[in-house]
């Protein structure tokens, strides 16, 4: 009837595309052009990656895969993404496992403590990360809080040593990310339909086979989104590991930053960064089309 | 050469709460210099001196700084970059060429330490030592004794001798996590030339720093000055002024804990930290105002006397307190000057070597 008018509905997705495009796909190619340099002393330390020649003419392409097969033929580069997948995935199954309980009984909780509650688990982020990080290092080290107790107790002779290893990394990674498991798995359990519950007791089903076949189930969402929500940024982390792990914890976002401010080797830590994006996402990409299609 | 990461933040919010209300026609100077590195009286006279005001901003490492100038276009004057990284940096053409005629107080600069420095800075060029140090021994004195009676205290030894690391492996061991100076400091220790780059001779690091890895706690440069304050560590491969600050936080905490510094009889690495100007400065002349105030005797020796780090001024050594003169792990005698070395900066493939002996020897466990 008419001409196409750019109303509301397209501006709701435009934006949401203009934001990715501009602080991932433009970040993310800077990156990418990056990883295919060479490292040089200079401002900026690496290669153009358009060489163009004296006395004009089309530009030479300066890009070479080098960087991508120090990355694979390194077995460190390998060992650290390894290593991070499986503390985040570790990190993530125990985080379930407390943060589940604790949505729980606050969505079944009368609705009045409710506001309270969830501020109380949002409370923590009023303090900067880095020192709750730090505060860590107080409970944890040889003459801290956790050994002093112990010891005072009696239920140890000797400081148990969890500072610069990786038990403390977990404890730091499940500590500090919590709240985003949480969070979800509360906005899914609240909005659980009772009466399902209910109809579930009517038909003769136990407590536990109802939350079996009808609340796990439906919270499901809550899961896969906490989940996601606390593995992603863990497998990167890179503050937990330097503070609170030890020297043989190492973990890919740590390789990135010896390589990028130790070694001055901008290339190699984005090949590394580029290496990591496509482990990361290549799946989750795949898991979106199964579920979708 | 490495602090605090929170003093390094306030100053930085400082820097951009002040940075915000400057005028345009007003005449600063923007230093970025390490964190508590600074008597702030001076700041305060330089500006009362020349009306040029200072912004003011820290950092904690050198790979911080190295990388934001790399990047170009930081804003700042003034940076103190180490020897090894103002090489690097000179390397890449990011610094600009110091006007010596402006900077008439260079004259009282110890031609003995600019004449080491001049190893990474050709001619003294680009920059102008601003304090300098070693890397060696830091101790907790009594957990050491209590495990070791007749320790060789002034001695690479207690770090790279494996049967005296593993008596303090219990009470934590660490090391610089800086392959530049814990692979020369275990060649010295080996008997090898400690600036060697020959593959065949850095193997012999390498497979001896595989014998004490098991008794290393930590690889870091920065956590070991809270570490030996607070008893957690006994002992300690790290650089001078942060071992010595150690001991003056466990004295003001009054703890029990006693931290000694000691330079290595074997000799030990002497780095320099260096006044050096950003090529794209935007206050060229400002910034070597500033650094021709820094070098002038009374003012360096206020420095050197609440750090605790020597300088390169020899008109500043009789206005430096008595007993950090006398401290010979602090200003070391001439003798102990002659077994002190420089290492040469690492070449890009150098470099890869030296990180991947150093990946294996961390990764080792």
């Amino acid at each position: 009837m008419t001409g196409w008018r750019p109303g509301w509905r397209e501006a709701a997705i435009l934006l949401p595309l203009a934001w990715l495009a501009l602080f991932f796909l433009v970040p993310f190619l800077i990156v990418l052009k990056i990883s295919l340099a060479e490292p040089i002393l200079a401002q900026p330390p690496y290669s153009p990656l358009l060489v163009w020649p004296e006395g004009g003419g089309w530009p030479a392409l300066g890009a070479r895969l080098d960087n991508y097969l120090v990355v694979l033929q390194d077995d460190l580069y390998v060992r650290s993404l390894l290593n991070a997948l499986r503390i985040a995935a570790v990190s993530t199954v125990v985080m379930l496992l407390i943060a589940y309980p604790m949505a729980y009984a606050m969505a079944r909780a009368p609705k009045n403590w409710r506001p309270a509650l969830l501020l109380a688990v949002i409370l923590p982020f009023w303090t900067s990360f880095l020192i709750r990080v730090y505060a860590w290092i107080g409970i944890l080290k040889d003459e801290g809080f956790l050994n002093h107790a112990l010891m005072s107790v009696g239920l140890i002779d000797q400081p148990l040593v969890i500072m610069n290893t990786d038990w403390a990394v977990h404890i730091g990674i499940v500590y500090s990310y919590l709240p985003f498991m949480i969070l979800p798995l509360y906005a899914t359990l609240e909005r659980l339909d009772l009466t399902l519950l209910e109809a579930a007791a009517d038909l003769g089903a136990p407590p536990w086979k109802s939350f079996l076949q009808v609340t796990l189930p439906l919270s499901l969402p809550g899961i896969v989104a906490g989940s996601l929500l606390v593995f992603i940024p863990a497998v990167g982390e890179f503050v937990i590991p330097d503070l609170l792990g030890g020297s043989d914890t190492i973990m890919i976002g740590k390789t990135v930053w010896i390589e990028f401010f130790q070694n001055a080797d901008w290339p190699l830590a984005s090949a590394i960064a580029v290496t990591m994006l496509v482990v990361l996402v290549a799946p989750l990409a795949l898991l979106r089309r199964g579920l979708h299609g | 050469m490495k602090k605090t990461a929170g003093a390094g933040l306030a100053a930085v919010m400082a820097a951009i709460l002040t940075g915000g209300s400057a005028l345009a026609q007003e005449k600063v100077v923007n230093v970025y210099n390490w964190s508590d590195y600074i008597d702030d009286s001076v700041l305060a006279d330089f500006t009362k001196e020349t009306g040029i005001k200072v912004r003011y901003d820290v950092y904690d490492s050198n790979e911080v700084v190295f990388s934001k100038v790399m990047a170009g276009k930081t804003g700042y004057d003034i940076i103190v970059p180490t020897s090894y990284f103002l090489s690097r940096m000179i390397a890449a053409g990011a610094l600009a060429k110091l006007d010596k005629s402006k900077l008439p107080n260079l004259i009282n600069l110890d031609p003995e330490l600019t004449g080491r420095m001049a190893k990474y800075d050709p001619g003294n060029q680009y920059g102008v030592i601003y304090l300098w140090g070693t890397t060696g021994i830091g101790l907790n004195r009594d957990k050491i004794k209590q495990r070791m009676p007749n320790p060789p205290a002034n001695s690479l030894a207690m770090v790279f001798d494996p049967a005296v690391v593993a008596k303090f492996a219990d009470c934590g061991v660490t090391m610089l996590d800086a392959p530049d100076e814990v692979i020369p400091a275990a060649l010295r220790y080996l008997g090898e030339n400690p600036d060697s780059k020959d593959p065949k001779v850095l193997e012999k690091a390498e497979a001896h720093l595989m014998k004490i890895r098991p008794y290393i706690r930590k690889f870091h440069s920065s956590q070991y000055i809270n570490d030996l304050a607070n008893g957690d560590i006994c002992l300690a491969l790290g650089w001078s002024g942060d071992v010595l600050q150690a001991k003056t936080r466990a004295d003001e905490a009054k703890n029990g804990v006693v931290v000694q510094y000691l330079v290595p009889k074997e000799g030990a690495q002497m780095w320099f930290d260096n006044l050096a100007m950003p090529k794209d400065a935007p206050n060229p002349d400002n910034a070597l105002a500033f650094i021709n105030f820094i070098q002038r005797p009374e003012v360096i020796a206020k420095i050197s006397n609440k750090v605790q780090y020597p300088n390169a001024n020899r008109a500043a050594d009789r206005l430096i307190a008595k007993e950090t003169k006398a401290d010979p792990d602090v200003y070391p005698t001439p003798a102990m000057l002659k077994n002190l070395y420089t290492v040469t900066p690492n070449t890009q493939a150098e470099q890869r070597l030296f990180t991947r002996i150093w990946n294996k020897v961390k990764g080792a466990n």
